[in-house]
């Protein structure tokens, strides 16, 4: 399908990130692979230290080297490879065509600069016009997002902003040259129940209303089940299921996925006297274990386990999962435990 | 009269306000911060008493003024019928056993120079329990209950990951045999299946040692899971208290009905049929809170009487349940 391929807009193959440390090499990325269609939104999901960020600041190429290294794979934005870009182009690029948003506004807008000041910035790298434009662009901006009274906040800095109206402003920059995907990373952990409503709206608002995509790294699977197309489940670094969300959701065939599922509590749904962790903890990323990552947690491992680290397969038409299991649970033929 | 034997705490007309200066060296006085302004509540014993609220609502102010970390402003606290804010330093020091606190952020509560078997020994030495050789095989058991290898005893808060740090700091909760323990946002820190890990083990040593929680968390779905009764707080305020059942299935609050709406659901079917409703505005600041009622600026409800008088913490007749109680004019009226 022809029409299916140039939809695609980013292309992220066989991903490797390490981190070349005195303690021994940290995969911190070790194998993730995930594509992302226009006007999609593709959620990332996983525990604190399975690689999201990592792979997230790879893909704009912000992993500080040394100590870190993109040691394999692919980062296709509409057929270029991110990884060739020299530095001019790699300007160009980021800010431009993929923006990022970070979980803590606080510490990623500049606190000796006005707002209004730092959103004219990013107009003025990427584009050629004068101050004049710049701003009445700025408070345009502003404006899309949802700040009030903007004149005057234009001109005020980041400590007089709310965690909220931060986070707005930080969406006002990364939205300024109209991209293509906006990265965000966490978006609205640092904030307030219905502050993380209301950012997470105007997010979505935004990507309809300038037809792009979205990335959202978070660990709330509610976020996700609301706002995303397709989900990646990251585990140590590694893709460990990629498909659309209602079979990330209904049909997982990970079993890590399966227990992210059964352990989290619902809003709506009655109160459980137990509910169903997954044990253990995640394995340290220096050492990992031979054969497959998940095998030491995992309630179905079977002697097989211990030597094969299983790839990520096409098990079904866009549904991959890295599980020597994953045909059992697709066929049925191993249940899913209650 | 209703029995009041069966409460373990029993908060009065709380206040806690921090004064403001007006500069760095000035000690002229610019307002207050109301962090908790005239709140009441009761907690029975056995049960989990919930307290959820956005940051800065004064949940973890209440906590800490329980436990006279920070002196209360006005108000009373009984436990067991004895206000702890009139309590001498040798009382206080009694109650303490009783009363324990396990904190947020398993990574600045324990001390890195100090390793595990001292952390949680410390209370044991402090009050005196036992020698060191009782003391450290007690330390050993209360590993072993919360989950930890004894063999551990020795390692340093760095070696452990942020659930076992979690667990450590229950340990050192538990070492006194305390009755109640205040458990500020104990999970809030922690990875979603590490969450669950830890839910279930204060599930089950509420059962095995007949626990007492005070449970505060901004996550209302946690909070749902664990509490018998829930308190929902808003600027220092408890605008809603009923058994959880019923302030999850019938919020009388506008408040309540919004931050329920405001939490996605784990479930792409149900959030795609769900209509959501999402509070406008920022939370006001605490310093120069609204009149009348402090969530009218943002209400989708309020009328005229909202911002001109403050609403009383009652029983309304739309609901039967005991105890649901909201202070709001219009309570129930849907938003």
């Amino acid at each position: 399908m022809d029409l299916q391929q140039n939809n695609k807009i980013l292309e992220v193959k066989n991903l490797k990130t390490y981190f070349f440390t005195d303690g021994g090499v940290v995969k911190a990325v070790d194998g993730v692979s995930f594509d992302l269609n226009v006007m999609e939104t593709l959620g990332i999901v996983g525990e604190t230290g399975s690689g999201k960020s990592v792979t997230a600041l790879s893909i704009l190429r912000l992993i500080k080297q040394p100590p870190g290294k993109i040691v394999e794979g692919e980062i296709l934005f509409k057929g270029r490879n991110i990884l060739d870009m020299n530095i001019k182009e790699l300007q160009d690029f980021r800010g431009n065509r993929i923006s990022m948003i970070f979980q803590d506004p606080m510490t990623s807008l500049n606190p000796v600069f006005t707002i209004g000041n730092q959103i004219m910035e990013a107009i003025i790298a990427h584009r050629n016009v004068d101050k004049k434009t710049a701003k009445q662009e700025s408070l345009k901006l502003l404006e899309m997002v949802g700040i009030p009274d903007l004149k005057r906040r234009f001109n005020s800095y980041p400590h007089e902003f709310s965690g909220g109206m931060r986070q707005r402003a930080m969406i006002a920059m990364a939205i300024a040259n109209s991209p293509n995907i906006l990265i965000a990373d966490e978006p609205t952990t640092a904030l307030d129940v219905t502050i993380q409503a209301q950012i997470l709206e105007l997010m979505h608002e935004l990507k309809e209303k300038t037809k792009s995509s979205i990335i959202i790294i978070t660990h709330d699977l509610g976020v996700v089940a609301k706002y995303a197309d397709r989900v990646m489940v990251m585990y140590a670094g590694k893709t460990v299921e990629f498909s659309d969300v209602d079979t990330i959701f209904y049909k997982p065939c990970h079993p890590y996925t399966l227990g992210l599922m059964k352990s989290i509590t619902r809003l709506d749904e009655a109160k459980r006297e137990h509910l169903k962790p997954i044990e253990g903890n995640p394995p340290s990323l220096i050492d990992l274990p031979r054969g497959c990552i998940f095998r030491v947690r995992c309630k179905y491992a079977i002697d097989k386990c211990k030597n094969i680290l299983p790839p990520l397969l096409e098990i079904e038409k866009g549904h991959f999962t890295s599980c020597i299991r994953a045909e059992e649970f697709l066929s049925g033929s191993l249940k899913r435990k209650k | 009269m209703k029995d009041n034997n069966n409460r373990i705490l029993e908060v009065k007309n709380l206040k806690k306000y921090f004064n403001l200066r007006s500069g760095f060296l000035s000690h002229r006085s610019a307002g207050s911060i109301k962090a908790v302004d005239d709140i009441s509540f009761y907690i029975k014993k056995g049960e989990t008493f919930g307290l959820v609220g956005e940051s800065g609502c004064g949940k973890s102010t209440t906590s800490r003024v329980i436990l006279r970390l920070t002196n209360p402003t006005s108000g009373q606290a009984l436990y067991n019928g004895n206000d702890i804010f009139k309590m001498n330093n040798r009382q206080m020091f009694n109650t303490r056993r009783d009363i324990q606190i396990i904190f947020q952020d398993p990574y600045a509560s324990l001390s890195p120079r100090m390793t595990v078997g001292d952390i949680i020994g410390e209370p044991l030495e402090i009050h005196r329990i036992g020698d060191k050789k009782i003391r450290r095989k007690k330390v050993k058991e209360l590993l072993k209950t919360v989950g930890l290898n004894p063999e551990h005893i020795n390692r340093y808060p760095h070696e452990f990951s942020g659930g076992q740090r979690q667990r450590i700091g229950i340990a050192r909760a538990l070492a006194l045999t305390p009755k109640l323990i205040l458990c500020d946002e104990p999970v809030s820190a922690l990875d979603v299946s590490v969450q669950v890990q830890i839910l279930n083990l204060m599930n089950s040593l509420q059962k095995e040692f007949d626990l007492t929680y005070l449970f505060i968390a901004h996550d209302l779905s946690v909070v749902k899971h664990v509490s018998n009764r829930v308190a929902v707080m808003y600027l220092g305020k408890i605008v809603e208290v009923a058994e959880s059942k019923d302030l999850y299935e019938k919020p009388l609050h506008p408040y309540t009905m919004g931050l329920l709406s405001a939490v996605p659901i784990p479930d792409p079917e149900v959030e795609r049929k769900r209509k959501r409703i999402i509070l406008q505005g920022d939370v006001p600041s605490p310093i120069s809170p609204p009149n009348g009622c402090r969530f009218n600026p943002r209400c989708p409800n309020a009328q005229e009487i909202c911002s001109r008088e403050e609403p009383e913490l009652k029983k309304h007749a739309i609901s039967s349940a005991e105890g649901h109680l909201a202070a709001c004019f219009f309570a129930g009226k849907p938003i």
